[in-house]
């Protein structure tokens, strides 16, 4: 049984290099390109892990996370933030509502699949 | 009917209860718990509205209409000046000052000369005053048994008498309990304070009566008034008295604060300073209200007597005594007693307290076979002497009253008296706010108004009298005509107070201050008008301990004092400077200057200042400081004092640079945050492509073996975004130019309408692809604008590749307007899309704030483009702003200047 991974940006561009990148692991990918549609997902795909943009219409990444962890059933549900802003300040903050993981864009491809690997504990 | 016993028995009472009104005042402030509050020291100034005023307005107001309003709008805009009257409270707090003369005796070099023409002055004046007081009594008790034969004193006795007698004990009891350093008398302000409230309440009940009891209220009266032609006159306002009124709102102004009663009361008296601002409301307040049934009493008079020829100042008892209501017309003769009783009281306290300082010490102290050197305790002495001033000063009235009767010179003492106190004025006025005034200056001056007073009117009212020939006002003195009393040197046609207040008050000034100009102050003066005028400035004792030198005993000052003030009194003031000092007691304390000018001030309030200087030079072994010494004491006193304003100064300047620095500070810490807000969304702009750019080719760089489809979008991609980094990069770095100034700007003459067409004609393509409609509404030939005419092109490009990006594709519609009036030329792009909120059409011009926030597909752009129009516009002079509402579709619109036109 392959983990779910549940993508989470508004640049198409940038959805479509994480979606090809990610199926050609094994897993299995769904996408969303806002913060609520993300919420949506999490219920309807039930996801492993989510790659999380912190700059999002609607709802930002911060507003997912924080919602995301006050939700007790998801205890288990890793979370890497993924984004442009790379303060300290920023990250973080990512990490004290409760990211597992903070990756700062651009990322390189092969370090990304080795962390989002490692947490899932797979390979 | 009125029986005799009745109305003695009833006046007896409310004498009375004043005592016992008094006695408490003084109980309590023996006790340390005053009565004298902010209303009780308003009320006490209306001690100001005496009998004269109590009858007389309403027979003023019978005959001269609304002019006996004057007497009291004078001094409500003289309580206006609250600043003068401070300042003239806090000299007399400071210097222990007692009375008018003291303060002016005082200010020029402690003179008795001043102190002595003052209290003559103001005696002469006022004595008089106090007659009328008592003939309003007297003929208040003749209008209430007017119809009664009941004869109930002895041929020998009148009550007048009696009434002036009963005064006298009132004044001696309570205004000679001891000699209290700063003289004030609670127990009797109350008691003023009191017979305030009770002459108030009588004269508007009688006013009541009048209006709606006898008549149909104010408009029944004056619509009654107004027919009859005699009557109407009283109702209007007569502009050829202007002047009149004037002279009398200037005279009553002056009146208020001189006329030796209301000193006594408003500086003397005062407890607070903070009082007066309650007084400055409160006392015009009651002058109104104590006015409002003048008018309608006269009126009322005057119809419901017509032709019985009645003294109209006894209106107030005759109106309800004609109806019968004998115990309203008794509350009248109570509130006319109140206001005779008050007035007689406190101005004998004032004269007898001038009388005694100014006058009878200075001779006692002086003459040798009184001893006065010798004897121990010399504070009965002067109480003894005030109690015989009051005794004296009251019996001189009753002999005025006695001899004058009915004629002229008492019935206008009023104004009269008025006249003569004014003439403290410049010396008073000039001595708080001009160092420069000398006693020389002020003699002079207050004789040459005295002189003139005399001449002009009060001599003038003996000759109406019959008391001496009228020669000197008809045909002039030794019949040289500009010589006439009431028309000197030719100026006649003015009402006789009027001229008297014009020549006399000329006369004083110009004595004044040509005398004081032209002599010079001697050393005792100088410091004097020091501290005066600069009363709220200076650190008193400083000054005034290196403003004496010489050698005094502590025994010697002590010795006088006990003399002066009693041994007790005296003791205790001792302890209490003691204490300010820091000592436990006196006996160690050195006989310096502090002590030296402690005593004299304590003697000053017991026997005024210009006696207490000589009393303490007396004992003193003093150095003469010659006045060129303080003159130099006194400059460098100023200098210090210019040296602290200037230090003042520099540490305001100080604080407002640092005030200024902390604001460039912040102003710089807020561009600093800006600039990082600006780098940090800068970085996630350009790393946003590049996330894409770097993914992709790391994916096809890894995998060789991609499938050709995938490989071909991923370059795709990489191209775009590639491109979109380029666009990025080149507009911030031109955003960066302009905003630094330093991009490169061709300037030349250019047509906006070929600019439109152009930019319309490149973009045609898009619009094509997009099913876009684009119309244009541009005229052939445009007026030129002084702009660069790419950068307008690029302004252009921009709206309009703005605009094909909102429109809904297939039917939507972009319409471009060019128009021009005789300022601007102004381009219009509107379109058809979804309109934008108010807070969105003042974002977009902000940078990397994109339109569109809530569509899911991201418009492409950078962020930059409105705001780089925008400074492009702007750069030109010209405005680049959007009109829209949602669902509305959008209008943008620049403008940029035409050429001033060349002349």
């Amino acid at each position: 049984m392959a983990h779910k991974i549940l993508i989470v940006d508004d640049e198409p561009n940038i959805v479509i290099s994480l979606e090809f990148l990610m199926k050609k692991e094994g897993f299995e990918v769904a996408v969303a390109t806002d913060g609520e549609e993300a919420l949506a997902k999490v219920a309807s795909f039930n996801p492993d892990l989510i790659l999380l943009d912190v700059m999002m219409p609607k709802k930002s990444g911060f507003e997912v996370c924080e919602a995301l962890r006050g939700d007790p059933s998801r205890a288990g549900l890793l979370i890497v933030m993924l984004t442009a802003k790379g303060r300290d300040t920023e990250v973080a903050k990512g990490l004290a509502i409760g990211a597992d993981a903070y990756v700062t864009k651009p990322f390189s491809t092969k370090d990304l699949v080795v962390k989002v690997k490692s947490m899932l504990g797979v390979g | 009917m009125l029986s005799g016993w009745f109305v003695a028995a009833l006046s007896t009472a409310y004498v009375l209860v004043l005592f016992a009104v008094a006695r408490f005042g003084d109980a309590r402030a023996d006790a340390g718990r005053s009565i004298i509050s902010a209303n009780v020291y308003a009320l006490s100034l209306a001690v100001y509205c005496t009998s004269w005023t109590f009858y007389g307005s309403v027979g003023r107001a019978t005959s001269g209409g609304l002019s006996f309003l004057t007497i009291y709008i004078g001094p409500t805009l003289m309580l206006m000046f609250v600043g003068v009257i401070i300042k003239m409270i806090r000299i007399s707090k400071a210097y222990r000052i007692t009375s008018i003369a003291d303060f002016i005796a005082s200010r020029y070099g402690k003179s008795q000369l001043l102190a002595g023409l003052v209290t003559v002055i103001a005696v002469i004046g006022v004595v008089p005053y106090i007659a009328l007081q008592l003939k309003a009594v007297s003929a208040s008790l003749d209008v209430l048994f007017q119809y009664s034969d009941d004869k109930f004193l002895p041929w020998w006795l009148d009550s007048t008498l009696l009434i002036a007698a009963v005064l006298a004990l009132f004044t001696i009891l309570f205004g000679t309990r001891h000699l209290d350093a700063t003289e004030r008398h609670e127990g009797m302000v109350a008691a003023v304070a009191f017979e305030s409230v009770v002459k108030l309440v009588a004269f508007m009940a009688v006013g009541l009566f009048v209006t709606y009891g006898m008549f149909g209220g104010f408009s029944d009266l004056f619509q009654r008034a107004a027919e009859s032609p005699e009557l109407a006159r009283l109702l209007q306002l007569d502009s050829s008295r202007a002047g009149t009124w004037t002279a009398m709102i200037l005279l009553s102004g002056l009146a208020i604060i001189f006329l030796p009663r209301q000193f006594q009361i408003i500086v003397v008296e005062n407890v607070d300073e903070s009082h007066l601002k309650r007084a400055v409301w409160l006392f015009p307040l009651y002058l109104l209200l104590i006015n409002i049934f003048v008018l309608p009493l006269a009126l009322g008079g005057l119809l419901h007597f017509q032709g019985q020829n009645l003294n109209p100042d006894t209106f107030v008892l005759t109106l309800p005594m004609a109806r019968g209501a004998e115990a309203l017309a008794l509350l009248v003769f109570i509130g006319g007693l109140s206001a005779a009783t008050g007035m007689v009281i406190v101005e004998t306290i004032a004269l007898s307290t001038m009388v005694c300082n100014d006058l009878v010490m200075p001779w006692l102290l002086r003459s040798t076979w009184l001893q006065v050197e010798k004897r121990q305790d010399l504070s009965g002495l002067l109480i003894g002497i005030r109690r015989v001033a009051i005794a004296v000063i009251l019996l001189l009235g009753y002999i005025y009253f006695r001899a004058a009767g009915e004629a002229y010179a008492l019935v206008g003492i009023g104004l009269i008296s008025f006249a003569a106190v004014a003439q403290f004025a410049p010396a008073m006025f000039g001595g708080m706010y001009w160092k420069q005034g000398t006693r020389a200056g002020a003699v002079a001056g207050l004789l040459a108004g005295f002189g003139i007073w005399l001449y002009t009117l009060l001599l003038p009212s003996f000759a109406k009298s019959g008391w001496i020939t009228s020669g000197f006002v008809e045909q002039g003195l030794f019949g040289i005509s500009w010589m006439k009393a009431q028309a000197l040197f030719g100026l006649s046609g003015m009402d006789e107070i009027s001229h008297c207040l014009w020549w006399s008050l000329l006369a004083n000034i110009g004595c004044y201050v040509g005398v004081s100009l032209n002599s010079r102050p001697d050393a005792v003066e100088a410091g004097q008008a020091e501290r005066f005028v600069d009363v709220f400035r200076h650190a008193q004792r400083e000054t005034d301990s290196r403003l004496w030198r010489g050698n005094a005993s502590v025994d010697a000052l002590v010795g006088l004092l006990e003399r002066f003030l009693g041994p007790a009194r005296a003791r205790q003031q001792l302890g209490v400077y003691a204490q300010s000092r820091g000592a436990k007691d006196w006996h160690g304390l050195p006989a310096d200057a502090d002590f030296v000018h402690f005593a004299e001030a304590e003697l000053a309030g017991a026997i005024g200042s210009a006696s207490a200087r000589v009393m303490v030079a007396s004992v003193a072994q003093e150095e003469d400081l010659g006045l060129d010494e303080v003159l130099d004491i006194l400059d460098e006193a100023t200098q210090v004092r210019a040296y602290s304003r200037d230090l003042e100064a520099k540490q305001q300047e100080l604080e407002a640079a640092t005030a200024d620095l902390r604001q460039a500070n912040d102003r710089l810490r807020e561009l600093d945050r800006m600039k990082d807000d600006f780098i940090s969304t800068v970085t996630h702009e350009l790393r946003t492509p590049l996330t894409s750019i770097r993914a992709l080719s790391e994916m096809l760089h890894e995998d060789p073996r991609l499938e050709l489809e995938a490989r071909t979008r991923f370059l795709g991609i990489i191209v775009s975004e590639a491109e979109r980094l380029t666009r990025l990069i080149n507009q911030i770095l031109d955003m960066a130019k302009m905003e630094s100034g330093r991009a490169e700007w061709t300037t030349g003459e250019v047509d906006i309408g070929e600019v439109v067409r152009e930019s319309m004609a490149t973009l045609g393509q898009l619009f094509r692809e997009k099913g876009v409609e684009l119309a244009g509404d541009i005229p052939d030939s445009c007026p030129a604008v002084l702009a660069d005419r790419d950068r307008l092109t690029q302004v252009m490009i921009n709206l309009l590749s703005n605009a094909v990006k909102f429109v809904p594709g297939g039917n939507g519609r972009v319409g471009v307007r060019v128009g021009w009036d005789e300022k601007v030329v102004r381009v219009e792009v509107s379109d058809n899309g979804p309109g934008l909120t108010a807070e969105e059409c003042v974002v977009i011009f902000e940078k990397f704030r994109q339109g569109g926030n809530t569509m899911t597909d991201k418009p492409q752009g950078t962020g930059l483009g409105l705001p780089i129009s925008r400074q492009i516009v702007e750069y030109f002079g010209g405005n680049l702003w959007v009109e829209s509402q949602p669902g509305a579709g959008a209008n943008f619109i620049f403008t940029v200047p035409l050429p001033a036109p060349e002349e």
